[in-house]
């Protein structure tokens, strides 16, 4: 059946089941790969995109729930002011080694940053502990998620 | 591309002395790139006799430096970049040379060659393994870089009819400070093409490096910050399918029926692909492929190896011991000072089988046609992947084109072409392009796993509780000599007894054996930090365990045996003295350390660990005192090894895939735990500064912590630990 959603402010149109998880929506239909697959259940995070700017889980995620909820993915979140900050971090903190799930890591932490701008390490253990990453970037990504909320304190 | 085959023989001045002298064998030659610019080819020397001889015919170039017209420096490199920092780490050596900007480098996937991009450390075979491409490429990469420069300078004074000792490079231009004349090296190219190739450069001193040392910036980043970084698992080829697929959950297992008639009606597949022993279902998104694949109706043949379970090939392994292996390694005469010990220790280790888990759950993209394979893939060794579809479609090599693409993890696991072998079966029934992409589940389950392995070990004392024999026998599988057959001689290969042997401690009288047993039905594979993964363990909580029955401390009683090995005894020193080793710490909460010297490198680590009252452990704090000769990039290595140990706390604490009728047990990240951001401990890295040879670093935080951890457990409880991972039951406070 035809479903359309709003990804990144723009209306797409497609045709699976209803039941298509946005994940595979994203990736093998709209050409979007950013988002990454991870496990499929939402024991790992790297499908993580805002769907009105709340982190969820795009794997587990059935097309038909969104309705006219607006969908954001990593392609797009460097332009919110919580993901630009965030990136940026990242890329100061030297964050990322091989990268495939840090997609995932930025959805989650631009999320957090976006609703709590001054977290605490618990608050982050919170909103971050759902993302997996093998590298072991935790500590920095930590470290970035300090700085971008310190950079939100002097932006007012 | 024109070569003038200016062939030289660098025997460059005096440098720092390295372990495989690579420099005098190391061939260069340079000539015109096509379009103008300024080509070096370099042959990285094999550190494997035999491979030395067999390309002795002739010039075998195997990395490329192209200076460009527009000034861009572009390296084809036999390395590939999987997060451990590479595509940044060979640039600064040329960089540093050949007087450039980091930022006008640029780093080319190589294609799949194995007799031009065979790395050197690994016996001339083209993977990224064994935390070895820097080490492979450190001299040969700033030669090249230096020979590029003076020809530039040499091309630039020839212009200026100035003599070349007046000029100077710098950040891509060559300049005559006397005239005030400058020139950039791209203007340079076509000059200095045709300048003969310098017989001796001069390698700077490491007190004169501008790059090398410093924490330069990641070239790959910001791409994967924004979702535009390319993985295998990412490329579209127009017309792609999307694949998913069981395989016989029993390894050697066949289908015996299959009834797909419910996978064929769902919305978006568009075929079924029975093989002997999998299927795959071909749909126009993994969403519809994986709605397929669970519809079908699948009956197996689970073959010779249904029954099969973890005891009865841990059975195996210990009854192996019981005789005599291949002898390792024997110094002095263990049996007399074994007789004449005041204090006999005896212990024996497990260590389990463990799957990679890359983020990037396993994938490959190809598509078959009937005079050639195109293959899409993220690979640590891509000349293998060439190699398994020109098998598996009796194409010539040369029909088989393989694009590399970025990694999402490592690891070992894509050192393999089974992945690759199984997507070119599928393919071969499909109609186009066709992406294979594993579930969580069957890339846990059809993983080839770090082996499981047995140690028998025994040590005598003398009367201070000194160690004065050292017997150790284990057994295991040797995935180096599936991996590289040349590498199984005598009935040993150097992996697997990487950090059993040659130990940083005086033992008067040791004793090493290795029994190889390779275990049915279930394949092995490398797995990050390879054999020190098991050895460290091992050898780190036997030394302890000794210690302890010697009532003297951890730290000391090591320190007492390094006289022989002062950069280990400096390592060793500088852990203990940053983590404040000595003072009591809580009831329940320990400290425990680790020594080795592994991958050319000096590590040690001292582990801080809380273990609850139900046997919980939590790993508070880890310090880490590293020396690995010469350090590139100082922000990789402190991230190498934050990663390393993040990696081995995972497995000390959760790794542990099992066999149970066959079938491995584990099937997600519910059941395969990961260490999670909420239990990541603090990291401290100490870098001792060093002008010798650089060592590897992508793996020796991963060995080094397992024992920390055990230690520090036993600190903490009392209770010594002689299996993998921790089991926390054992750990619970009576009462």
């Amino acid at each position: 059946m035809a479903i359309t959603i709003k990804v990144n402010g723009v209306d797409r149109t497609v045709d699976v089941d209803s039941d298509t998880p946005l994940l595979w929506v994203l990736r093998d239909v709209l050409g979007m790969t950013g988002t990454k697959f991870g496990c499929g259940w939402a024991l790992c995070g790297a499908c993580t995109v805002h769907i009105d700017g709340v982190a969820t889980r795009s794997c587990i995620t059935r097309i038909d729930s969104i309705g006219t909820s607006a969908v954001t993915t990593i392609e797009a979140i460097g332009a919110t002011a919580a993901g630009a900050k965030i990136q940026k971090a990242w890329l100061d903190r030297e964050v990322v080694q091989c990268g495939y799930c840090q997609s995932g890591q930025i959805m989650s932490a631009s999320a957090l940053l976006a609703s709590n701008p001054h977290p605490t390490d618990s608050d982050i253990d919170d909103a971050m502990s759902g993302n997996i990453c093998r590298c072991g970037t935790y500590l920095r990504i930590r470290e970035a998620i300090k700085q971008a909320a310190q950079s939100s304190g002097q932006g007012g | 591309m024109i070569l003038d085959h200016l062939t030289s023989r660098m025997t460059g001045p005096d440098r720092s002395p390295s372990a495989n002298d690579l420099s005098r064998r190391t061939f260069l030659q340079a000539g015109a790139a096509a379009g103008g610019g300024l080509m070096l080819s370099l042959s990285l020397p094999f550190a494997n006799s035999d491979a030395q001889a067999a390309d002795a015919d002739g010039f075998t170039p195997n990395a490329f430096i192209r200076i460009q017209r527009d000034g861009q420096i572009v390296l084809t490199m036999p390395y590939v970049e999987m997060g451990q920092g590479t595509y940044t780490a060979i640039p600064m050596l040329i960089a540093e040379e050949l007087e450039a900007d980091l930022k006008q480098v640029r780093l080319e996937h190589a294609p799949p060659n194995e007799k031009l991009y065979g790395n050197p450390l690994l016996g001339g075979i083209q993977a990224t393994g064994n935390s070895n491409a820097v080490r492979a490429s450190w001299q040969p990469l700033r030669q090249a870089g230096a020979i590029a420069r003076t020809m530039l300078v040499a091309a630039a004074a020839k212009r200026w009819n100035v003599d070349a000792a007046t000029c100077r490079a710098q950040s891509g231009e060559v300049l005559h400070p006397p005239t005030g004349r400058r020139a950039t090296y791209g203007e340079l190219t076509a000059d200095a093409a045709r300048m003969p190739v310098p017989k001796d450069v001069a390698l700077k001193r490491p007190q004169d490096f501008k790059l090398i040392g410093t924490p330069a910036k990641r070239l790959d980043t910001p791409a994967k910050v924004n979702g535009t970084a390319v993985y295998g698992i990412d490329v579209q080829p127009p017309g792609v399918k999307i694949a998913t697929l069981a395989q016989s959950p029993v390894f050697g297992g066949r289908v015996k029926n299959l009834d797909d008639a419910a996978a064929k009606a769902v919305k978006g597949v568009r075929q079924i692909v029975r093989l002997d022993d999998a299927v795959a279902v071909v749909a126009d998104h993994m969403g519809a492929a994986k709605k397929g694949l669970a519809a079908l109706k699948i009956e197996w043949d689970d073959g010779p190896h249904a029954k099969l379970t973890t005891e009865a090939v841990a059975g195996e392994l210990e009854k192996a011991t019981l005789n005599p292996g291949a002898v390792a390694q024997n110094i002095g005469d263990v049996d007399r000072a074994m007789a004449s010990a005041v204090t006999k220790v005896e212990a024996t280790y497990h260590l389990p089988f463990l799957a990679h888990a890359t983020m990037e759950p396993m994938n490959c993209t190809v598509h078959v046609r009937k005079d050639g394979c195109e293959i899409w893939i993220g690979s640590q060794a891509v000349a293998r992947v060439q190699a398994a579809a020109a098998k598996t479609t009796g194409l010539p090599l040369d029909k088989v084109v393989v694009h590399n693409h970025l990694i999402g993890g490592g690891f070992g696991r894509r050192l393999e072409a089974d992945g690759a072998a199984r997507a070119v079966q599928i393919a071969q029934h499909v109609d186009g392009p066709v992406k294979v992409v594993w579930t969580r589940e069957e890339d846990i389950q059809h993983d080839m796993y770090r082996p499981y392995w047995f140690d028998r070990l025994s040590a005598g004392l003398d009367a201070k509780g000194m160690p004065v024999a050292w017997n150790n026998r284990f057994a295991g599988s040797s995935v180096a000599s599936r991996w590289a057959s040349g590498w199984f001689k005598n009935g040993l290969d150097p992996d697997s007894t990487e950090g059993a042997i040659d130990l940083v401690y005086s033992l008067p009288n040791m004793h090493v054996e290795y029994v190889r047993v390779e275990p049915p039905g279930i394949p092995t594979a490398f797995w990050r930090s390879v054999g020190p993964s098991h050895n460290v363990f091992v050898t780190e909580s036997f030394i302890d365990e000794l210690a302890a029955t010697a009532k003297q401390d951890p730290v000391a009683y090591r320190l007492a045996l390094l006289d022989k090995t002062p950069r280990a005894k400096a390592v060793l020193a500088l852990a203990a003295e940053k983590a404040g080793w000595g003072p009591p710490l809580p009831e329940r909460v320990g400290r425990g350390v680790s020594l080795q010297y592994v991958f050319a490198t000096f590590m040690a680590q001292v582990a801080e660990v809380e273990v609850a009252k139900d046997g919980a452990v939590r790993v508070r704090r880890v310090v880490c005192a590293v020396d690995c000769g010469t350090v590139v990039n100082p922000d990789t290595v402190r991230a190498q090894i934050q990663s390393g140990i993040i990696f081995g706390i995972t497995a000390a604490l959760y790794g542990n895939i099992t066999l149970k009728d066959g079938r491995v047990e584990q099937t997600n990240f519910d059941t395969y735990q990961v260490l999670r951001m909420n239990e990541a401990p603090a990291i401290e890295v100490h870098i001792v500064q060093s002008v010798e040879p650089p060592g590897g670093m992508g793996e020796c935080g991963t060995s080094a912590i397992v024992p920390a951890v055990a230690n520090a457990i036993f600190a903490a409880t009392g209770k010594r630990l002689h299996k993998m991972p921790v089991d926390t039951a054992s750990l619970k406070q009576p009462g």
